[in-house]
């Protein structure tokens, strides 16, 4: 459509509204001079050079996505080179953390950060899907968009204003209530031991699951929305309880993007930063107890890291970084892909 | 099968044809009411883990709603942090200082992700590229904002020698580009082809067409998707750790520290003092006013240019 395309624009009007041009343009000067309407047209950036350095424009853009994750995954190695030639793969099998003689290890960061996403996500799974089950299809058409509106509301709310809930609400309540409790009633486990601060794994486990519930059953809800109306009327034209049709007609297709929000769920909890940090305890211990202070991948850096001194101490919590961000890349990819192939318009296979 | 559905076949010598179902009979029955009794206890399952979900939710935002507001006063907004054991004070720095991080990511941030946005909608379509973008810009929205903040201070304040705004807003530049660029891109996808034709078949370039036709008609869902991406990185505390790393004081430079209002809250929240606790709800508050208003403001601007953009 570029008109440096053609060399000699025909004399013929292109289209009645450029008359007054073509008037012009008709005695053009001879070949290589260039017509006025094309003249005109290139002032206002018409030809196809300006195209060609737009779409370019458009694609370094588009490209310096891919460059902020190599850039992030450079750095991070380059960084931690000195901790990585230290002590190699060994680094995430070690307990170890001590500062001062320089000896790291990430096992204690890793355990905190598994325990606590892990339980977080046994909290909020079954919660998250009840929600989505209720919002989509038992909810009054009434009361969906309120509880759309306040799920989307508590997303937004900040991770350090959770933290500062816990802090000062949940850390009560779990050392004066529920920690007793549990402590008289499930303590022959072995989970629910020791002395009970209020802080420590299960309480982080408590605001992580708050956290992500608005999360899981947003995605669950989208997802099971998207099953077609036809799978639910088929069920039900066989005679079967609004719960089997859910279940056979609903949940049985969306069962791939579920697996897919709970991942992305799990994602959220395994980099939570903030509210946990404020509420974990942040000792390195491994402890079966969930009353037991714990410590996060992420938490250790956000705590330790403006305060580490010496380069390799700084290095091991740069490598600490580096594991976190390969592992939720890999969550996340996995979370994406289901999600996807579920909410890409291809209609629910019938079985 | 392909076997006639109305050709019953006929018995075969001795083999007892099986009797009929009897709906009647007390086992039928007993499966009946199993049946009817799971699905009411599902139905009140779900219902009850609604409730179970929402009423915490409310009773978190009803109680920083009350503790904020007890805890609000003018100089708040007035005053800068009063030294420890002082009563008074307030985060008057912490308020300005993350207007400048949020304005210096918003400039970085928005126009990059609104860039990305239109290369995968108006350019890639259908392109291999275009679906590896995509797809990192995703994974890239889930990588822990404190994975960021280390990135950063690794490039910026490593060089610099010292924590500064500039590094802070970079931090939160790089959280907001993929979430841009993903809305922009579905909201340039809902803009209809004979739209872009029309543009193009009057002889307007292909980016005159994108800016003026294409950018403009989606323009309130993209709006939208800058101010959610916004109201997100007001609240990150994680990047501001150790690149913007807060101040105690009034500061204005890009290149020296500058106090941000989540990273005073966490300070305060973890600090041993009444008067700072209480500043710490304060601000918790008007952040959480702050992102909702914009919020709100946004859903109302964007239901009314929608209609405006459908006619």
């Amino acid at each position: 459509m570029s008109l440096d395309e053609q060399p000699n624009p025909s004399p013929q009007p292109t289209a009645p509204a450029l008359t007054s041009f073509v008037a012009e343009a008709a005695p053009a000067g001879p070949e290589g001079e260039p017509s006025v309407i094309r003249r005109y047209l290139q002032t206002r950036g018409s030809g196809g050079l300006a195209d060609r350095v737009f779409a370019g424009l458009m694609l370094l853009c588009g490209l310096s996505i891919f460059a902020i994750v190599l850039f992030i995954l450079w750095i991070l190695i380059d960084r931690s080179k000195l901790s990585l030639a230290q002590f190699g793969f060994h680094f995430f099998l070690r307990s170890a953390w001590d500062p001062v003689s320089g000896d790291f290890g990430a096992l204690p960061f890793i355990f905190g950060t598994l325990a606590t996403s892990l339980l977080a996500l046994a909290m909020a799974v079954p919660l998250a899907i009840g929600v989505a089950v209720f919002l989509s299809e038992l909810c009054p058409a009434k009361l969906r968009a309120p509880i759309s509106f306040l799920t989307e509301l508590l997303a937004a709310i900040p991770s350090v204003v959770y933290g500062l809930w816990a802090v000062f609400v949940l850390v009560p309540i779990m050392r004066d209530q529920l920690g007793p409790v549990l402590y008289k009633y499930l303590g022959w486990t072995g989970f629910f031991e020791g002395y009970n601060f209020g802080e420590g794994l299960l309480t982080a486990s408590i605001i992580l699951a708050i956290m992500i519930l608005p999360i899981i059953s947003s995605i669950t809800r989208d997802i099971m929305l998207a099953v077609p109306i036809s799978q639910r009327e088929a069920v039900l034209a066989l005679g079967a309880t609004r719960w089997e049709m859910i279940r056979t007609g609903v949940l049985r297709n969306a069962r791939i993007g579920i697996v897919g929000a709970v991942i992305l769920g799990l994602g959220r909890a395994l980099g939570e930063t903030m509210a946990v940090t404020m509420v974990i305890g942040n000792h390195p211990v491994i402890s079966k107890s969930l009353f037991a202070p714990g410590y996060t991948l992420a938490s250790v850096i956000a705590n330790e890291f403006t305060e580490a001194t010496g380069d390799m101490y700084l290095s091991a919590l740069i490598e600490i970084g580096l594991a976190l961000f390969l592992v939720t890349i890999v969550v996340n990819a996995i979370a994406r892909a289901l999600v996807w192939a579920v909410t890409r318009g291809t209609p629910a296979r019938v079985h | 099968m392909g076997a006639n559905p109305f050709h019953t076949p006929p018995p075969a010598g001795d083999t007892q044809l099986r009797p009929p179902i009897n709906l009647q009979s007390r086992r039928m029955r007993l499966n009946t009411v199993r049946r009817y009794v799971v699905n009411h206890l599902v139905t009140v399952l779900a219902v009850l883990s609604t409730v179970i979900v929402i009423v915490p939710l409310i009773a978190i935002l009803a109680y920083l709603v009350y503790m904020g507001a007890t805890s609000l006063n003018l100089a708040f907004f007035t005053k800068i942090p009063a030294p420890v054991g002082m009563p008074g004070g307030g985060m008057a720095n912490g308020i300005v200082g993350s207007g400048i991080v949020l304005g210096l990511c918003s400039l970085m941030g928005i126009p990059v992700g609104i860039a990305a946005g239109v290369y995968l909608a108006e350019f890639g379509r259908g392109k291999p590229l275009a679906g590896a973008i995509r797809f990192t810009a995703d994974v890239l929205n889930g990588v822990p904002s404190i994975v960021m903040g280390l990135a950063i201070y690794s490039l910026v304040v490593m060089r610099q020698h010292h924590f500064s705004a500039f590094a802070g807003g970079v931090a939160l530049a790089i959280m907001m580009v993929p979430t841009i660029t993903r809305t922009t891109e579905e909201m340039l996808a809902t803009v209809p082809h004979s739209i872009r034709e029309a543009a193009l078949g009057l002889g307007v370039p292909k980016w005159r067409t994108v800016l003026s036709v294409s950018l403009k008609t989606a323009a309130p869902g993209i709006i939208t998707g800058c101010m959610l991406a916004f109201a997100r990185v007001a609240g990150e505390t994680a990047p501001l750790l150790f690149t913007a790393f807060g101040n105690q004081f009034w500061s204005f430079k890009l290149t020296e520290p500058i106090a941000a209002l989540p990273l005073q809250i966490f300070v305060y929240a973890m600090s041993p003092y009444d008067e700072w606790h209480r500043l710490a709800w304060a601000g918790s508050l008007v952040l959480i006013v702050m992102i909702m208003v914009a919020v709100t403001l946004v859903r109302i601007y964007a239901a009314r240019g929608m209609l405006k953009g459908a006619s």
